[in-house]
């Protein structure tokens, strides 16, 4: 067995439960939470540094061959998440430090939030659809735990939309599982590659493939389904937002970046052609929404929304370059996004309000916050140097080269938006004279300052570095694209030379009598 | 057999869309329950219902006899089933929780989270007219 491929996953589950277990100690679990995060970050480069060197990695769990037992498997696009994830992590428990200080709640923060980093890197690492499954609920309930910490009244009504809107969600994943299974009698997904070629029944198929539309969409927020979001993404504290903003709509990206190249491309004129509307209309819904709202939680979540669209678009287009842009543009926004999210509570703590009519004068009372919120707020816009820009660029030259004219048009009309909301946060909060009734909090300590800033700085100088040094970070993208164009390579990686153990196993498993 | 589980199916989940369209929480806990029933009996016909015999190897045989029912889905299922009950008892517990803090079981009343617009609750607050 390769512990690469587990490593990711199991360290912070052992560390949420290990946390559990010291919960009368907060100062002992904090410390342990952050070295796990610290050692996390470790393996997920190590494991990025192996795949990049060796190519895609596969390992079956339990020594079962593939078909039937469990793989793990990590292509270019499962390590880069895996490792952008343990970013997330470590930046969210440096944070939560100041974040959360009240000592009641302190306790019931980290081990959750280690949990639900590591079914996201499960759920990134699975290599069949039914433990994406389980990795989506054991997701969902940590999620669910980290969202109703505090109880306050707010946070109960949020948890109620979200909670109901993604046991929806899973229950159709699991009945579209169902579906496939009966069509296929695999679940294994390189497995599936090779079965939904030989199948004669497409029409079938193409039921189930928008079975999958509509439970993965959910999980991303795209258009008609995303109502969840907005109402419970700025309840809970700020740390909590931020790494529900940054990566849990992006798995739900990434199930559908995964399912719809590697399962579902035996319709590809039907399927991503609903993927192209739902791209289009999810962009401009999520922009108006954040248009017409002050409070600045509220209008970064519509942002959420807003950029899942072109993340769903490169799906949609389904060529190299517009997969490349996908991609690109999953990794950009999830540092992006959780970093203003972030800002929002540093503003909220240093200024009292969050509110923008309540707000002000913070580019004069504090100017390395406002560099701070500038860096991520225009790489959301699509400003060049900034990483924003080249994920922007990657999406909609790819959609110009696809000759869908009119959905180019779209991306970068809600780019100016996004710009516009950027420069309304800007006005409102840094430029505008301080409202004489916002009372200014009392100074913090010096480590709550630095928890509080640092981890926003570390994510900025990112963003800088995606900006200023794309190569390296476009040619993980290129080559992730390319796996994602040209599946053969998992398909081997997972069941072998060119699919043959495959059919053996099946062989054998029709004289057991599975389908 | 398969055509009498997939009409139950689509009973059952008629039935669930009935009581999660309600607006009631307690109604939408128990259409949630409901459904993913009927997505275990969905996953539990996906395997066929054919064989009658359990799936074991006879002794010396390495694979077993043609005919045996398919383990799979079962496995699967119950996994589905004890992920379902986990997630069911945090539903009510969070039905509960909403009854008790926002006194309503009417999601369309509980505006904690979504406040309508400002001049709106200026207006409800000074003029007393309720939600």
């Amino acid at each position: 067995m390769n512990w690469l491929l587990v490593a990711p996953i199991i360290l912070p589950l052992g560390t949420g439960v290990l946390g559990l277990a010291m919960r009368p100690r907060r100062r002992a679990q904090q410390v342990v939470s952050f070295v796990a995060a610290v050692a996390h970050v470790a393996v997920a480069a190590r494991l990025l540094q192996s795949v990049w060197r060796d190519g895609i990695r596969a390992d079956q769990m339990g020594g079962w061959p593939a078909p039937f037992g469990i793989t793990l498997v990590a292509d270019h696009l499962s390590a880069a998440m895996v490792m952008i994830t343990a970013i997330m992590l470590l930046a969210a428990v440096v944070y939560a430090y100041c974040d959360v200080d009240e000592p009641s709640l302190a306790k019931d923060i980290h081990p959750p939030l280690q949990v639900l980093a590591g079914a996201v890197c499960g759920a990134f690492l699975a290599g069949d659809l039914f433990n994406l499954y389980v990795w989506f609920e054991v997701m969902l309930i940590a999620s669910l735990t980290l969202l109703i910490a505090g109880g306050r009244k707010e946070q109960i009504d949020g948890a109620v939309r979200y909670a109901a809107l993604s046991l929806v969600a899973t229950t159709l994943f699991l009945a579209g599982i169902g579906l496939l299974y009966g069509l296929t009698g695999t679940l294994n997904m390189a497995d599936l590659h090779v079965r939904v070629q030989q199948l004669g029944s497409p029409g079938l198929l193409t039921v189930v493939a928008v079975v999958f539309i509509v439970a993965f969409g959910i999980k991303a927020a795209v258009f008609p389904l995303f109502f969840w979001l907005p109402a419970s993404y700025h309840t809970p504290k700020v740390t909590v937002s931020a790494i529900f903003a940054g990566l849990l709509t992006k798995v739900g990206v990434y199930a559908l970046i995964r399912v719809f190249t590697l399962v579902f491309t035996h319709d590809v004129g039907y399927t991503h052609g609903i993927l192209l509307c739902v791209a289009a209309l999810t962009m401009i819904t999520g922009v108006l929404g954040a248009a017409s709202h002050t409070e600045l939680r509220r209008i970064l979540s519509f942002h959420i929304v807003s950029q899942i669209g072109y993340m769903v678009l490169g799906l949609a287009l389904f060529t190299p370059l517009a997969l490349l842009g996908s991609v690109f543009y999953v990794v950009h926004h999830i540092i992006v996004k959780a970093n203003l999210f972030f800002v929002a509570g540093a503003v909220r703590r240093l200024a009292g309000a969050s509110d923008l009519p309540k707000l002000g004068g913070l580019y004069r009372d504090r100017p390395l916050l406002a560099l701070l919120f500038f860096v991520p707020a225009f790489s959301l816009a699509g400003f060049p140097p900034l990483s924003g820009f080249w994920a922007k660029f990657f999406v909609i030259k790819a959609s110009v080269e696809a000759g869908q004219y009119a959905v180019a048009g779209v991306a970068l009309l809600v780019g100016l938006l996004t710009a516009y909301s950027m420069t309304k946060i800007w006005v409102g909060g840094f430029w505008k004279a301080r409202p004489a009734s916002t009372a200014v909090p009392a100074a913090l300590p010096r480590l709550h300052r630095v928890a509080l800033l640092g981890p926003i700085a570390g994510l900025a100088v990112l963003t800088l570095s995606i900006g200023l040094f794309v190569g390296p970070f476009y040619a993980l993208a290129e080559r992730a694209a390319n796996e994602l164009a040209n599946p053969e390579a998992y398909v081997e990686a997972v069941l072998g030379e060119s699919g043959e153990r495959s059919a053996e196993g099946r062989v054998a498993g029709r004289q057991a009598g599975l389908p | 057999m398969e055509t009498i589980v997939a009409v139950l199916v689509g009973v059952l989940i008629a039935a669930s869309v009935y009581l999660m369209l309600r607006r009631n929480l307690v109604r939408f806990v128990l259409g949630v329950a409901l459904i993913s029933h009927a997505a275990n009996l969905l996953l539990f016909v996906s395997g066929g219902l054919v064989g009658a015999s359990p799936p074991l190897i006879t002794a010396g045989a390495e694979v077993p006899e043609p005919g045996v029912s398919n383990a799979l889905p079962q496995a699967l299922i119950l996994t589905a089933i004890v992920i379902s009950f986990s997630v069911f008892a945090f539903l009510m517990t969070l039905a509960f929780r909403a009854y008790e803090s926002l006194k309503t079981v009417d999601p369309d009343a509980m505006r904690a989270a979504e406040p309508r617009r400002e001049w709106r609750s200026r207006v409800a607050e000074h003029g007393g007219a309720g939600t």
